[in-house]
């Protein structure tokens, strides 16, 4: 069925009777062109391009849990490509560009709000570092990048504390297309597109091991039987490590766990998303009123999803050091998620020694915004054996090869990008 | 999360300051190649059961310690000072 205000009304008139379920819950075949490993964002989106851009729709989505259940359904929604380096900056900008018409195409409502991301600047340093990646976010085609004084950001958020001894507000650089968006549709949209194409989303239905004869995979072994498969993309990231290690595969990647929190429901207080790096804060306002915000990991190799208390309270004090009126709020919820931190900062998309086999891994806290740009690039690797020309430099061999992306300069300490 | 220092007893994690894995204590010699290197400082067993990191005790003894944690349920095995176990002690 597809959705318009039309199908509303006539439903409404009619008790809402004639509504169907968003997708079917097929048992699975025994082979299938190409299985992705994965019911998440990545892998939903990876199956909805596979289908839709080439063709390919005799694919499973295999998901242990439910779909939507993972980091996809745990994270802060932001959307934004405000990065720096060749490699980040044309693929977050070609994901960006899908994000724009992602309802369309879907016919489904993400709820994306292009509110803007400030990323704020607390010295001439930083302002100078804010300016370059601006003029860098320019080359690549984004222009709406705009560095703004203090008194500009004053305009915007006049609830800051411009004052803060240690870290007085300077400017900022505002990335205004970049935004939220309703994190849970993304993945519900994309398996409903997939799903209308042909796809089979196979919940419940765990991977156990992988059947690969002379270096070439043939299927997988899973929870529900073994299943044939021409092609299969691992799109499982925070349980990367393990997944490849079925297949053999070591990986240039450490598990952390990041927490976010959400405020009770008020009313609208802040109309953009905004990042006080220095404070490892960041902090915008969801549609339903609650003040969604994150920090840094919890600095420690960690597979449980659930934080320790130390880094609510880091959280906690960096948000009244910029914004005090939160203190005046009450946090409603917390939780953790697992991400695949990798070694450099930046994503894996990329085949395998293993005929068939590929692998999407390495998201780090940076996932959620990739989700279209992800699948469009794993499925055009899957479908064609070619790089995307916005994700060629995610390849694997680059730590051997010296050509990491390092977004923050840390260097080969996953904990600190 | 509490950390057994075998120096300084038992004390909060906030004392101490995550590296990585014990792996790194391990770095091959000079001339072991590119493979070797490659694995040494990018490549992670990363389970998801027991594993040994190196933690260091930055506001306390500063000693590099060897830490055995399940990072499913944070539960310490053992503590161990990085240089004893250097030295092929226990």
């Amino acid at each position: 069925m597809r959705y318009s205000a039309w199908e509303i009304f006539k439903n409404g008139l009619t008790g809402n009777k004639s509504w169907k379920p968003v997708w079917r819950n097929p048992e699975p075949k025994s082979h299938y062109d190409a299985i992705i490993i994965g019911g998440g964002g990545h892998g939903l989106s990876t199956a909805y391009h596979l289908a839709k851009d080439h063709g390919i729709t005799n694919v499973a989505v295999l998901e242990r849990g439910y779909l939507g259940g993972g980091n996809v359904g745990r994270n802060t929604t932001i959307v934004r490509a405000n990065y720096m380096l060749n490699g980040n900056s044309q693929f977050y900008s070609h994901s960006l560009k899908i994000w724009e018409n992602m309802e369309q195409d879907l016919n489904y409502n993400t709820m994306l709000s292009q509110r803007g991301c400030l990323m704020l600047g607390h010295s001439d340093g930083q302002m100078d570092g804010l300016a370059r990646r601006g003029n860098m976010m320019h080359m690549q085609g984004d222009t709406d990048a705009e560095l703004m004084s203090a008194t500009a950001v004053k305009e915007l958020a006049p609830y800051l504390n411009f004052d803060n001894p240690r870290f007085p507000i300077y400017g900022g650089l505002m990335h205004w297309r970049g935004g939220t968006a309703r994190h849970d549709a993304v993945a519900w949209g994309y398996a409903r597109g997939a799903d209308m194409r042909g796809v089979d989303l196979i919940q419940n239905c765990e991977v156990k091991g992988f059947r690969i004869e002379n270096g070439k995979v043939l299927g997988v072994e899973t929870s529900r039987g073994y299943i044939g498969a021409g092609k299969v993309g691992m799109t499982v990231a925070g349980r990367s490590s393990q997944v490849g290690e079925m297949a053999g595969l070591r990986l240039p990647i450490e598990s952390h766990v990041l927490q976010a929190f959400v405020s009770e429901g008020l009313k609208p207080v802040m109309d953009n998303v905004i990042s006080f790096g220095m404070g490892h804060f960041y902090i915008s306002q969801s549609d339903k009123g609650g003040l969604v915000f994150g920090g840094d990991l919890d600095m420690y190799n960690s597979y449980a999803q659930r934080g320790n208390l130390p880094m609510v309270e880091h959280v906690a004090e960096a948000g009244m050091a910029l914004m005090p009126m939160i203190g005046k709020a009450k946090m409603l919820r917390s939780w953790g998620g697992i991400m695949d931190m990798s070694m450099d900062g930046t994503p894996i998309i990329d085949k395998t020694d293993i005929e068939g086999f590929f692998v999407n891994c390495g998201w780090c806290y940076g996932g959620f915004k990739a989700v279209p740009g992800s699948g469009s690039v794993f499925a055009h690797l899957m479908a064609t054996g070619n790089y995307h020309k916005a994700a060629d430099m995610f390849q694997l061999k680059r730590f051997e090869t010296g050509h990491m992306i390092d977004e923050t300069g840390n260097g080969a300490t996953p904990n600190l990008h | 999360m509490r950390i057994n220092c075998p120096l300084c007893g038992d004390r909060d994690s906030r004392e101490f300051h995550y590296r990585g894995s014990a792996k790194l204590l391990n770095r091959p010699n000079g001339d072991a190649g590119d493979a070797a290197f490659h694995d040494y400082v990018y490549v992670r067993e990363n389970t998801a059961g027991v594993n040994d990191d190196l933690w260091f005790h930055e506001n306390g003894c500063r000693s590099w310690l060897v830490v055995a944690r399940n990072v499913t349920t944070h539960e310490i095995n053992s503590v161990k000072l990085a240089a004893d176990i250097k030295r092929g002690g226990k």
